[in-house]
């Protein structure tokens, strides 16, 4: 529906009212949040939206933008509705049933390719959080993990060394390979719990069964046994540590600092449509990301998300995380102040070089099985230029660069290539991996550990 | 012989999926899924087609089982050609998704989401039928409890009290029982 200047949020209020107002202007007047389209040139093109989200704590930016009235503020009428799978979100932002959704980093770049996917053109341009994300084992394989090597179990963040040591054992002893979990084929979760493993030198096709859980059903299946381990955001580690069946044993903060992990995805042909719609609700989810970090917010942000409507769980178990207190234990507890991070350290902008990363993941693991030229695909998948777009008349910082090398800050620093500087967080890889955003082959050649379906030589020449 | 599975919640639907689905000749077998069977069953009768309810949330486990073996049905979503789109599209708001081996040519998957689609949107009529006569009863207990409290507040008849809550829902350009709604409410803060 195409309705410029008379949204059709504001015009249902002004039939509803009753009142023999006609023109745009004295309507605007009668709704609290008026002065949003008077900025006047910003026609939107589609006021009444579906933003899909699945429930975990990191949709909260879509939510809070809704409930406190980010959305409504910029002349949006969103409903959020409630997926119950990815591949649902997948599908219904391709099919244009949904405006747009809380997708995983990875899913605009597979549906672009057509990894696991019918291809369609996906686009995001708002990074959604930081961080999040844990590894959880049962109380049975800590111990085993415990007594293969009590020294690598003492090191934080914790290694998978010992579950090395483990796997030899039951390969010795003749066992199958023990089952462990994770979310979707292209989440971070997957890769995560992937790189954690190869790094001891784990292979993770062939030492142990992979399996896909949905993120509500990881603690029921670690509590039947039917699985030993997961990688999943949360409430679901802490849920497992607080009901006493497992033990978190890293968080993906720790693997990766501020690390990307939710993006705000849509499709190609819908972002082209309504471009003016798109960057409103980047705006009211940027304002959103804005309240949510302050620190006395965060309480009411634990009340919004763990309602029944939304992410389900007690508030007691979200608010661990949401507050930056993690506990790997029962008794042992760290304060993890980044572990969700929403606005600060430039969170909302979507790096082209994050997008880099994920691609050389997907190599790795032989989910892309054609060269690709990486910095085309992030630049067509990650749009920095809508975001900047959006974010102009909010009066923020905003990078000038595309892409930035992780592993390299062990601390805070300042970032100086942006409109003025931003203070960012620090991007250790656990392991003491660099990652060069410009020499992605590079990078993908330090992995021993990989599935590569791709010959690295076309791959070069695909990118030279 | 297509061989068909059906991974369904609703032990009632994926009957009467299933029956169906034989009676238009397909090999058919259903599971109600936990995420954590499905690779075994997966495994066990290497479906052409599995036809599973969008709602589910094993449906990320289907996808997973696709992505690690070449073997096993793929997600079809979106197909070039417009008619079979359209199918897609309608199977999707009717709630179904379907994972289609790389065999199978495109006319033959059409028939069988076709089927599958007939019925579901057969039980979800059946049970928007249901949800309406549950509205409706609910609406007219709430109707006559409101006559009845107006009959005992103001000493009104049965006809009446049924015209003052009419009355004054015309006036206010709202709903009948939204009117008894509200009186009942404020019944219950009164007395």
């Amino acid at each position: 529906m195409t309705e410029l200047n008379t949204p059709e949020l504001n015009r249902r209020g002004f039939l509803k009212a009753g009142a023999a107002v006609s023109s745009a202007v004295a309507i605007s007047s009668l709704l609290p949040f008026g002065g949003a389209w008077a900025g006047g040139s910003e026609g939107l093109e589609k006021t009444a939206l579906k933003l899909g989200i699945i429930p975990l704590t990191d949709c909260a930016v879509i939510v809070v933008a809704k409930e406190k009235g980010f959305f409504k503020k910029h002349g949006l009428d969103v409903e959020v509705s409630k997926e119950a799978s990815w591949a649902n979100i997948r599908d219904k932002v391709s099919l244009g049933e949904l405006d747009g959704a809380h997708m995983l980093a990875g899913m605009p770049l597979a549906a672009t390719l057509g990894v696991g996917a019918t291809q369609k053109d996906t686009i995001t341009a708002f990074s959604m959080d930081l961080n999040g994300n844990g590894i959880t084992v049962s109380n049975e394989l800590y111990e085993r993990m415990m007594a293969a090597d009590p020294e690598a179990m003492k090191k934080r963040p914790t290694s998978a060394v010992a579950l090395k040591k483990v796997i030899e054992e039951d390969k010795k002893a003749g066992k199958e390979p023990m089952t462990f979990a994770m979310v979707f084929p292209v989440s971070t979760h997957n890769y995560e719990i992937r790189y954690w493993m190869a790094s001891a030198g784990i292979d993770p096709d062939k030492d142990v069964r992979l399996i896909v859980i949905p993120p509500p059903q990881m603690v029921a299946n670690l509590q039947a046994r039917n699985i030993v381990g997961y990688c999943v955001g949360e409430p679901w580690n802490q849920r497992a540590v607080e009901m006493g069946i497992g033990r978190s044993l890293i968080t993906n903060y720790e693997i990766w600092n501020n690390n990307p992990e939710k993006v705000f995805g849509v499709n190609k042909e819908w972002a082209d449509k309504h471009p003016n719609t798109h960057k409103a609700l980047i705006r009211a989810m940027i304002e959103a990301a804005q309240w949510m970090d302050k620190l006395e917010n965060r309480r009411e942000v634990v009340k919004i998300i763990s309602q029944k409507s939304y992410v389900n769980a007690p508030e007691s178990v979200v608010e661990n995380s949401m507050t930056g207190t993690w506990r790997y234990t029962k008794t042992e507890e760290v304060q993890l102040p980044d572990f969700n991070v929403f606005y600060r350290y430039a969170a909302t902008f979507p790096w082209q070089s994050h997008a880099v990363w994920f691609l050389t993941q997907m190599v790795r693991w032989g989910q892309i099985e054609a060269p690709i030229n990486f910095k085309k695909v992030a630049e067509t998948v990650y749009r920095s230029d809508i975001y900047r777009d959006a974010a102009k008349d909010l009066g923020i910082a905003v990078p000038s660069i595309e892409m930035k090398p992780e592993g390299v800050n062990a601390a805070r620093w300042m970032l100086e290539k942006a409109s003025a500087p931003i203070q960012m967080g620090p991007d250790m890889f656990f392991d003491g991996m660099k990652f060069d955003p410009a020499k992605p082959i590079d990078y993908l050649k330090g992995f021993p550990v990989h599935a590569m379906k791709l010959d690295l030589a076309a791959l070069a020449k695909a990118n030279a | 012989m297509l061989k068909v599975l059906v991974v369904d919640e609703s032990s009632e639907r994926a009957d009467e999926i299933c029956l169906s689905l034989v009676r238009a000749g397909y090999l058919v077998s259903a599971v109600l899924p936990n995420a954590m069977d499905l690779p075994r069953h997966v495994a066990a009768m290497s479906p052409d087609v599995i036809l599973i309810d969008t709602e589910s949330p094993s449906r990320d486990t289907l996808e997973h089982l696709s992505a690690i073996n070449r073997a096993n049905p793929r997600p079809v979503l979106l197909f070039s050609r417009e008619r079979d789109a359209q199918i897609i599209r309608s199977a999707l708001r009717a709630g179904v998704a379907a994972y289609v081996a790389e065999t199978v040519a495109p006319e033959r998957l059409g028939a069988v989401v076709e089927v599958a689609l007939a019925q579901f949107e057969e039980h979800q009529n059946l049970r928007q039928e249901r949800d309406e006569a549950a509205r409706r009863l609910s609406e007219r207990v709430t109707i006559e409890r409101a006559k009845g409290l107006l009959m005992k507040a103001r000493g009104l008849d049965e006809d009446a009290a049924y015209h003052a809550l009419r009355r004054l829902a015309m006036e206010r350009g709202r709903k009948l029982v939204e009117i008894a709604q509200g009186v009942v409410d404020g019944a219950s803060l009164l007395m």
